[in-house]
């Protein structure tokens, strides 16, 4: 993990283009702030996501890995929250087997409009993660 | 690959980015990275002076990778791939960074931190600009005609206006009958037109076209294919009466049949008989026997020659490059006790209410009894709470206001009492609303929290309300009638939906891509969506809609060829071991077996493929990428945000 105090938390965000990335950049329209240490990919879908992605992202030193999930939105059906969900599961596993604490990935369902909500969760994450990085 | 050459441009937007970010800043921590041959910052990156230059910069320089860094991808990411189109390079060579919406306006509370952001963010977009590759459109054959699920008002609707196209159109209809819904209202909001009047002029216009073809008492069975290239079995259930029918002889026919059942025509408020017919509302003018119900007792068959037991049941094949749907909707069913319903004898809905006026005569009457007063109780199975049916039905204000001033008018001695949750009258319909005050009708009103109770005292029916237009006083109406201003649902038999895989939106209604921008069509590639089945719609929204839906189902067809999105899955052939979980995480059975050599592996259908990515996580042996999202790419944009 990183060595050197930080001000905020490195997290990499997965969204997506449909759902989730439009309310990234509502928090932007409604100047909600966040840590700008929050990179954004965007994806067509969440459960698109592979495992190997998110452990490279902790191999190459980012403290958390955000899921912006489609949740029950998503264009391309159902099964995504399902989906999404077992994303995460085998990734904690491997994060497990890598002795990469679990909690250093984190998904929630963040609709079109859910701004708010997209910013309560990343700073609390952020808040989590600096505890446990620079503690 | 060829060696890349990448130009990047920053933009200020105005002062909206460079307020916050010093794009000269960001501009120089780029200009060396590796691919970049040009990097400049400019005022409005969208403007056509920009847009000009970057074409001359593209055509000049040779570049064959560009980034722009700007407002949300959402606002320009077609703009610039367009810039990059008309300067002859393939659009798929352009990436888009967001440092607007997701950095500068983010972010003004700290300007250094955007700045570092700005940086890793252009760095991540030219990382993967340093490995795009130009992608052509999938092109496939598009069979020049249009099948249309459900013949209602927006099926009829949709179907003239593909015949007048030059579009062959099959309308496949569930029932023996055409009409949907609107058959089965009598005068109709807000120019009191009937349903009959309304369904007849669809109907007569639409079957005299040659182009047109009407399939009754038929269902879609079985779909296979995609856009351009649907095959779908249709099953026909037979009549068992010949189309062409004396009437002298089949009404004798009905009323020798013993078997009576409750009329669905009718909401179930009057019976009908096995053999049956629903003209003159709805067409073909032509009786059915409903087999469900007929005991085959044979009473019937000597007296009209036209009923005919030996019909059998076929199956069709059609063939069509689009599929248009518009199935409807359904009323909502009240549960047992919801406001008295099924409990206290007179407790009714708005379709059965509607159904009542149409069939009665000089006096209102239900279950022998006289009609004075007519409490309607409004937003039943609407606007409920998180867990149930959170939307407004739209029509049912307007109707059940419609219907009140119908009654009174034929019935001069009802009274009509509105226990409503705020009238909503939009439009033009505000006019009614008007005018039944003005007729003397009395509106009460209650929140969410506190609706009216319906309850029986042992010799009347008894509807109580804190009115909260007087201060939250209580008032009761003795009412003869409750009416329960029912609102619409979804189908209760909506399998056809999944037939097709058509998406549901959280109403359980089917689901448009976009609201506003593309309401009709679906993430079925070739499937439009119309009336009433994509949520409530009066008639003329259900037109309006059919009218949209019909020009891009044409769209799909028209030309005979169709271009579909290059960004599909790939597999590796010499990793994959045909497993099959990729198949089976697939949502839209794109992915079969295949053969490479005596090696079983997985083929994706390019012309099915969503380009959702569900398949990639689930390959044990990561034998999937999804282009534009490889692993490459993903990978090496993740290196460019870690560099601190
Ligand atoms: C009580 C009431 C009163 C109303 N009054 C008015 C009014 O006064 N003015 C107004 O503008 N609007 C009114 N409406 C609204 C109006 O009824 C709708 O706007 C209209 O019916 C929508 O038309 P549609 O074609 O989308 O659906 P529908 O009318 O529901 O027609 C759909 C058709 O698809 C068929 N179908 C369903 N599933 C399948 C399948 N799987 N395969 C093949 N066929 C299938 C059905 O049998 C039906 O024929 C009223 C609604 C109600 C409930
Ligand atoms: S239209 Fe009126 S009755 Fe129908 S759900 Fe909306 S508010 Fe309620
Ligand atoms: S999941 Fe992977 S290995 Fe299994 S069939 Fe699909 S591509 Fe092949």
């Amino acid at each position: 993990m990183a060595e050197k105090i930080r001000k905020s938390a490195k997290i990499l965000v997965f969204s997506t283009e449909k759902i989730s990335d439009p309310a990234i950049d509502m928090a932007g329209l409604l100047k909600l702030h966040y840590p700008p240490t929050v990179y954004t990919i965007t994806l067509p879908c969440s459960s698109g996501i592979k495992s190997r992605w998110i452990l490279h992202a902790y191999e190459k030193g980012f403290d958390g890995v955000f899921i912006a999930a489609d949740g029950s939105d998503c264009v391309f059906g159902e099964s995504c929250t399902e989906k999404t969900g077992e994303v995460v599961s085998r990734t904690h596993q491997l994060m497990k087997q890598k002795g990469i604490e679990p909690a250093r990935l984190k998904m929630a369902a963040i609709c079109s409009v859910c701004s708010e909500s997209f910013v309560k969760q990343i700073k609390s994450f952020n808040e989590y993660l600096l505890k446990n990085t620079n503690s | 690959m060829e060696k890349k050459k990448i130009g990047v441009y920053v933009c200020h937007c105005g002062g909206n980015i460079s307020d916050y970010v010093d794009v000269e800043k960001v501009r120089q921590a780029i200009e060396d990275e590796g691919g970049v041959m040009l990097a400049k910052t400019t005022m409005f990156a969208c403007s056509d002076s920009n847009q000009k230059e970057m074409v001359d910069d593209i055509k000049n320089n040779d570049l064959n990778g560009v980034v722009v860094a700007s407002c949300s991808p959402k606002l320009h990411l077609t703009t610039f791939g367009n810039v990059s189109e008309r300067a002859g390079l393939n659009k798929y060579n352009y990436v888009h960074a967001n440092i607007r919406e997701q950095d500068s306006w983010a972010h003004s509370d700290d300007k250094p931190g955007a700045t570092e952001k700005a940086i890793l963010l252009v760095r991540a977009a030219i990382a993967k600009a340093r490995l795009t590759e130009s992608l052509e459109p999938n092109k496939i054959v598009a069979q020049k005609a249009v099948a249309i699920i459900g013949g209602g008002v927006a099926g009829m609707k949709a179907a003239i206006e593909l015949s007048n196209m030059d579009c062959p159109v099959y309308i496949i209809e569930k029932e023996f009958f055409i009409g949907g819904r609107v058959s089965q209202w009598g005068a109709m909001f807000t120019t009191n037109e009937t349903g009959k009047e309304v369904v007849t002029r669809l109907y007569n216009d639409m079957i005299k076209r040659a182009n047109v073809t009407v399939f009754t008492g038929a269902e879609v069975v079985t779909n296979v294919g995609s856009i351009g290239d649907f095959k779908l079995k249709v099953k026909i259930t037979p009549r068992y009466v010949k189309e062409k029918c004396d009437r002298g002889k089949l009404q004798q026919a009905i009323d020798a049949c013993p078997v009576e059942v409750p009329d669905e025509f009718n909401f179930k408020i009057t019976n009908r008989k096995a053999i049956y017919h629903n003209f003159p509302s709805e067409y073909p003018q032509a009786a059915v026997i409903d087999m469900n119900n007929c005991t085959r007792c044979g009473k019937c068959e000597p007296i009209c020659d036209n009923i005919d037991f030996s019909q059998k049941e076929e199956i069709l094949d059609i063939h069509v490059g689009s599929v248009l749907m518009a199935t409807g909707f359904d009323p909502y069913t009240p549960h047992d006790g919801e406001f008295g319903y099924n409990e206290i004898g007179n407790v009714v809905t708005l379709p059965q209410f509607k159904r009542m006026i149409e069939l009665s005569g000089k006096k209102l009457r239900y279950k022998g009894k006289n009609v004075k007063n007519i409490a309607y109780i409004y937003c039943v199975g609407s606007r409920q709470e998180e867990g149930g049916n959170t939307y407004c039905s739209r029509y049912c204000c307007t109707s059940a206001i419609h219907a009140s001033l119908l009654v009174k008018k034929k019935f001069p001695d009802v009274y009509n009492y509105h226990f409503n949750r705020g009238i909503r009258t939009y439009g033009k319909q505000e006019s009614l609303y008007y005018d039944s005050s003005a007729q003397g009708d009395i509106y009460l009103q209650a929140y969410e929290d506190a609706l009216p109770v319906v309850s029986w005292n042992g010799s009347k029916t008894i509807v109580k309300i804190n009115d909260i237009l007087t201060g939250g006083r209580e008032m009761e109406v003795e009412a003869d009638l409750v009416v329960l201003v029912t609102g619409m649902v979804p189908r209760a038999d909506n399998s056809v939906g999944t037939l097709f895989k058509l998406p549901k939106g959280r109403d359980k209604f089917f689901n448009e891509i976009h609201m506003k921008l593309r309401p009709v069509e679906t993430f079925i590639d070739g499937v439009t969506i119309s009336g009433a089945c994509q949520g409530p719609k009066n008639i003329m929204e259900s037109v309006n809609s059919a009218l949209s839906a019909a020009t891009k189902s044409y769209s799909y067809v028209s030309k005979g060829e169709l271009e579909t999105e290059p960004i599909v899955a790939v597999v590796n052939p010499d990793s994959c071991a045909w497993c099959n979980a990729c198949s089976e995480a697939c949502p839209f059975d794109a992915i079969s077996m295949t053969k490479d050599g005596t090696k079983s592996i997985a083929m994706i259908n390019n012309s099915v493929c969503k380009g959702c990515g569900m398949c990639l996580p689930v390959c044990p042996t990561d034998a999937l990428e999804l282009i534009a999202y490889s692993n490459n790419e993903i990978e090496s944009m993740i290196d460019a945000l870690a560099h601190d």
